[in-house]
């Protein structure tokens, strides 16, 4: 039997800072994954939502809201939070439902409405919380931990911020290509230099923004599609999902301190390392078979970590790759060529349908003057708090 | 500015470390499984998170060591947002992070640096020792929250 499902539709709401509701956005790109696919929404047997924690109880329970704002038709309903993996969660869930026989048409949605500046955690007094705790005690805003990595990557691996800049300059080529980007402006590696330091030794060109977004997907059991006289349909092969092993030994958001090793000695290979590996073992396939990837270059430096740990090169080579241009567009393998983050900024739940969406546009021949050419097979991998950690292979 | 009121000192985080250790010195504090030996900071009272831990152990509170190794380091040069306490009024002085890899414990600490440490004069691998500081001063409450920093071995800060 065929673990694959079809990914019949695709659409989004334009990254941007829009001002309005995440129910706007979100129903917007339903609409237009909807259109996509030739599918009415009551066509639609279950819907799956991507939460949002900045919109109060209609953000915590995004499916039926969606499902509400496209007008109730009796769907089966769920809601999923998983930060900011929250989007490759709900795309897991609906694969899960159809593979199940529980539905055969599901739709995918993740929306935002993001705040300026920082993320901050949720309000009150909460010293249990780790996330709340991070910042009382020590300040600690995302992009210091990226900022953290990127430093150790310089001494450990001598990359240096004309790397880093390096990674912006490429995405943001490939965001001019992309009507769906919150930037498409070209910079250059001396805007790069010239732009703010906001953590040491990251500039503010070398973190991604925050956004309001939406992105959605229309999936179906290849039954379904081959129905519809679809017989070739982009397919999804693989959502890996999976939490870090003890002891974790990199420090990471929202954490203050690693686990200690004491104990136990830790596994071999990094914890996004395994996000990739459980995808391509599920898929069947390896970092030699991809014709692109889509990854959260959350800040620049976190980028050429995903080369290492997605395989596209042996750990302390990612600056490299860069630096030969064979993750940019025209390059032997590109790495966000839908602009990534970079180009987009961070719309939690919906950046990880966003990255599905790339792949199935770029799979399908259709990425415009985006396309890498001959595109069969790509993955995606993203990260969230926690401990949050998934991939999705998805091929043609 | 009110420099004349005698301020409570009170640990941001109560029961994460001790100003008088048993040396005399300043020290953060975890806890210590006994049936795996495993070592949790910030301290884990309820329950061991090792999977492998044979269970039945208790968890005591133990001293971490008092020196390690910068594994990062990095500073905050934009105010970051509540919860963490800054005067609006006051310009934005940046902080220094600095995270500490404990050898003996085999782990990673993260903190601020003490006063005066920026990002010039740390470097991955630098010998760092934990001290104690304040982290905020609520002159409404007359409290002085206390918190850990690190500082270079041997430095002046």
């Amino acid at each position: 039997m065929s673990a694959d499902v079809a990914v019949l539709g695709a659409g989004m709401h334009p990254w941007g800072k829009w001002g309005r509701s995440f129910v706007e956005y979100g129903r917007a790109a339903a609409r237009a994954a909807l259109a996509d696919a030739g599918l009415d929404w009551t066509d639609v047997g279950s819907v799956v939502g991507a939460d949002t924690v900045r919109s109060g109880y209609p953000g915590y329970v995004a499916g039926a809201t969606f499902a509400r704002a496209l007008g109730w038709q009796g769907a089966r309903v769920t809601s999923v939070y998983a930060a900011c993996a929250s989007g490759a969660q709900a795309i897991g869930t609906a694969r899960a439902q159809i593979l199940a026989g529980l539905a055969d048409v599901v739709l995918v949605v993740g929306a935002d409405a993001a705040p300026k500046g920082f993320f901050a955690p949720a309000g009150g007094d909460r010293p249990d919380d780790p996330d709340w705790l991070r910042f009382r005690v020590l300040g600690a805003t995302n992009p210091a931990y990226f900022a953290l990595y990127a430093r150790r990557r310089m001494a450990v691996y001598g990359d240096t911020r004309e790397d880093f800049a390096l990674v912006k300059v490429k995405n943001a080529a490939a965001g001019t290509l992309n009507p769906n980007a919150r930037y498409r402006k070209a910079v250059s590696a001396e805007e790069v230099a010239a732009s703010a330091v906001v953590a040491d030794p990251l500039r503010l060109l070398d973190i991604c923004a925050t956004s309001d977004g939406g992105a959605a997907l229309v999936l179906t059991s290849m039954d379904f599609a081959r129905s519809r006289g679809i017989g070739d349909p982009v397919r999804i092969r693989a959502v890996s999902t999976v939490t870090p092993t003890y002891p974790r030994t990199v420090l990471d958001l929202p954490d203050i301190a690693t686990d200690s090793a004491v104990a136990v000695r830790p596994a071999a290979g990094s914890f996004r390392a395994s996000i990739a590996r459980a995808a391509y073992e599920e898929a069947g396939l390896g970092p030699d078979d991809l014709s692109l990837a889509e990854v959260y270059d959350l800040s620049t430096a976190l980028e050429l970590e995903w080369y290492e740990d997605i395989g596209l090169c042996g750990e302390g080579e990612g600056a490299k790759l860069v630096r030969e241009g064979a993750t940019a567009l025209g390059g032997r393998i590109p790495v966000n060529a839908s602009g990534g983050l970079a180009s987009f900024g961070e719309a939690v739940p919906a950046q990880a349908i966003a990255q599905v969406c790339e792949l199935t546009w770029q799979l399908r021949g259709t990425a415009g003057e985006r396309q890498v050419p001959g595109a069969r097979a790509g993955i995606t991998a993203n990260q969230g708090l926690f401990g949050h950690g998934s991939a999705v292979v998805a091929v043609r | 500015m009110g420099g004349v009121l005698a301020l409570t000192r009170t640990p941001v985080v109560s029961g994460w470390f001790t100003e008088t250790a048993a040396d005399g010195g300043f020290r953060l504090l975890g806890t210590r499984c006994s049936a795996c030996t495993a070592v949790f900071f910030p301290r884990e009272d309820a329950y061991c998170r090792n999977p492998h831990c044979p269970g039945g152990g208790e968890l005591a509170e133990v001293p971490l060591s008092p020196r390690g190794r910068v594994w990062s380091y990095t500073d905050g040069r934009y105010r970051p947002p509540a919860p963490y306490v800054s005067d609006p009024a006051e310009p934005w002085e940046p902080y220094t992070l600095v995270a500490v890899e404990l050898e003996a414990e085999g782990m990673v600490v993260l903190g601020q640096a003490a006063p005066g440490v920026g990002v010039g004069d740390l470097a991955v691998g630098m010998e760092v020792e934990v001290v104690g500081g304040v982290l905020n001063e609520d002159a409404d409450t007359r409290t002085a929250w206390t918190t850990w920093r690190f500082k270079p071995v041997g430095g002046d800060a």
